[in-house]
């Protein structure tokens, strides 16, 4: 009697679970055959409001004008002309809007003089841009800085007007 | 291997010990390293002779022949002669006193001969080297080398080391490496080749920007500048084995550049917000700041006596070299000359300081001499010349340069002749360090 009531127990129990795995296992099987054909095409996500996505706009267009805009040094040089200052006044603001962006700021030479002395010109004209947003009320630890000396160029001739172009800070997102 | 560098054929002649006072006391009057205007000496090679003529390859005595003639050739000490004009006799090679008759080599000019033998058994060689003054007939140097045939070069260069001792009292360069930078790969990279440019091999694979190559004065530690934590900080490699360390200071890690005789380095850094150039182990702990200014102060350039050091600064608002006295701190102007001068490199005789001058937007290599004051133009109208750093003898420059389209190294002696390359690689080659002496013998 009491034998009996073990395998009754042992076959009550066990039968369900040896089901429910076969029933699992199939389930994964057949799951993914028919849900394509099954499912309704995901509803579109509602539209944001107008309010937000007017906000995302500006802040993508701030973004590229922030990464964009270069500053400019004379050669051998890293104080900031007035270009520079007015440049780095608009990006104080992007970074006082954007509480949450950190920046880098890269420092660039031409390829005149020696690379080891435009690797330490780089870091000052970096530096010098840095302590000008630090002035304008940019928190210190969201601004990095590297010298890149005339490592990275821009433009690859060798006349003034390349070189121009590569004696810059220009600004990264990090 | 090699051994048996004994002096050969020492039997008990009256002619051998005749010679053994000037062989003891060096004949170090014969070239003055020093002297810009000293005359290259008539010089005259022979072609190796087959020792053994049955077993010896003739490919390998032209290429022994080759090694010996181009590193000679490579000192700028020596005015070869050309081969045929050569008076020989016909028949058994002549490469001992004996045999050899004096007047056939100074009737053409020659004042020094350099007689090579070498006998080949299977993959051994035995080769045995001469050096003679053709005008008193005096042997000033013969040894006896053995090795297998791809010890021919090594062999021959440590012959020609001794050459370079007898005549001129210091070692040659024939045991030293250059590094240099190379952007071949797409990156620019660390190579290391011989000193005649010769094998070039990568010595760094970082696949980012790797500057500025400086050898400790042992030559077992090569410390440079590189972007692999995406910002310039130094690393310490071995040049024997793989350990390493790293100097990642906040800020630029730039310059090394090791003090002679010591496991010392300097370099210049930025984490205190200044740019100022620090004292380091060899392991990259900070010793102390040596300088102390509120401009950029970079390029260190030891004294070889390690108490004096050059470096650049931009404290007059432009870069100039000045020279600190290490022990009293004093600092004084070197250059007043140009209003950008850099990359000072100081020279193992303590002498004269080479440096980088810039006029218009071209660079040009320049030495001072430390009494006189007075810069010595190396370099002109043949492009950007950079990067000049000093042979361990002292008698030659490698340097970078421009004047056939992209950067490449070259060599010139101290005082600005016999430019030429030194070796052809894809990219653009710059900033090459020559080594010390690499090896004890």
């Amino acid at each position: 009697m009491r034998n009996k009531l073990w395998i009754f127990l042992a076959l009550f129990l066990v039968i369900p679970v040896l089901l429910g795995t076969v029933s699992c296992a199939k389930k994964t099987v057949t799951k993914e055959e028919p849900k394509p054909v099954m499912a309704p095409a995901p509803a579109p996500p509602p539209p944001p409001p107008p309010v937000e996505d007017k906000a995302a706009k500006e802040f993508e267009m701030a973004k590229s004008e922030f990464l964009s805009d270069n500053i400019y040094f004379a050669f051998d040089k890293s104080n900031l002309d007035d270009m520079a200052q007015a440049t780095l006044k608009k990006k104080a603001e992007f970074l006082k809007t954007y509480p949450d962006v950190y920046t880098t700021i890269e420092g660039n030479c031409d390829e005149r003089g020696t690379a080891e002395y435009n690797l330490a010109l780089g870091e000052r004209r970096a530096e010098s841009a840095k302590s000008f947003l630090v002035d304008l009320g940019v928190e210190a630890y969201r601004i990095s800085t590297v010298s890149y000396g005339e490592e990275r160029p821009v433009c690859t001739e060798h006349n003034e007007e390349c070189w121009s172009k590569n004696r810059r800070d220009n600004f990264v997102i990090n | 291997m090699i051994k048996g560098s004994g002096h050969i054929l020492r039997v008990a002649t009256v002619c051998i010990v005749l010679l053994l006072p000037a062989v003891v006391f060096g004949q170090y009057d014969y070239i003055d390293i020093n002297n810009p205007f000293s005359r290259k000496i008539p010089m005259a090679i022979p072609a190796f002779a087959a020792l053994n003529p049955d077993g010896t390859d003739p490919a390998l005595l032209k290429k022994a022949t080759d090694i010996l003639t181009n590193s000679l050739d490579f000192t700028g000490f020596f005015n070869m002669l050309d081969r045929g004009a050569y008076l020989l006799e016909p028949g058994n090679p002549v490469i001992t006193s004996n045999q050899i008759n004096f007047r056939n080599w100074t009737t053409i000019g020659a004042e020094l001969l350099v007689t090579g033998g070498l006998s080949q058994t299977g993959s051994l060689v035995d080769i045995e080297l001469r050096l003679f003054d053709t005008l008193t007939g005096k042997r000033l140097l013969g040894k006896r080398y053995h090795g297998t045939v791809d010890d021919v070069r090594p062999i021959i260069l440590r012959f020609c080391n001794e050459v370079i001792l007898q005549l001129t009292g210091k070692r040659g360069v024939f045991d030293s490496k250059i590094a240099f930078v190379s952007n071949g790969s797409g990156n620019k990279e660390i190579y290391i080749c011989d000193f005649d440019g010769s094998s070039p091999v990568p010595f760094t694979r970082h696949g980012t920007i790797s500057l500025s190559p400086a050898w400790s004065s042992d030559g077992k530690w090569i410390a440079y500048t590189t972007y692999v934590n995406k910002k310039p900080d130094i690393f310490i490699h071995s040049t024997v084995g793989s350990e390493k360390v790293s100097i990642e200071e906040k800020g630029i890690n730039i310059t090394p550049s090791w003090v002679p005789g010591q496991f010392t380095l300097s370099a210049t850094m930025s984490f205190a917000g200044n740019q100022e150039i620090y004292l380091l182990t060899g392991s990259g702990k900070i010793i102390k700041k040596i300088t102390n200014n509120w401009a950029s102060d970079l390029s260190p350039s030891w004294a070889p006596d390690a108490e004096k050091m050059a470096f650049v600064s931009n404290r007059t608002g432009a870069p100039q070299i000045y020279i600190q006295d290490i022990k009293t701190g004093q600092v004084e102007r070197l250059t007043f000359e140009g209003n950008y001068n850099t990359q000072p490199s100081w020279s193992p005789a303590g002498d004269r300081i080479a440096y980088t001058s810039m006029a218009g937007s071209r660079n040009d290599i320049f030495t001072i001499d430390l009494k006189r004051r007075q810069p010595l133009q190396l370099t002109q109208d043949s492009g950007n010349n950079e990067s000049p750093s000093w042979s361990p003898d002292g008698s030659l420059i490698a340097f970078s340069s421009t004047r056939e389209g992209p950067a490449r190294i070259y060599v010139m002696t101290a005082f600005g002749a016999d430019q030429r390359r030194l070796l052809t690689m894809s990219g653009d080659q710059s900033s090459p360090s020559w080594s010390p002496n690499l090896s004890k013998y």
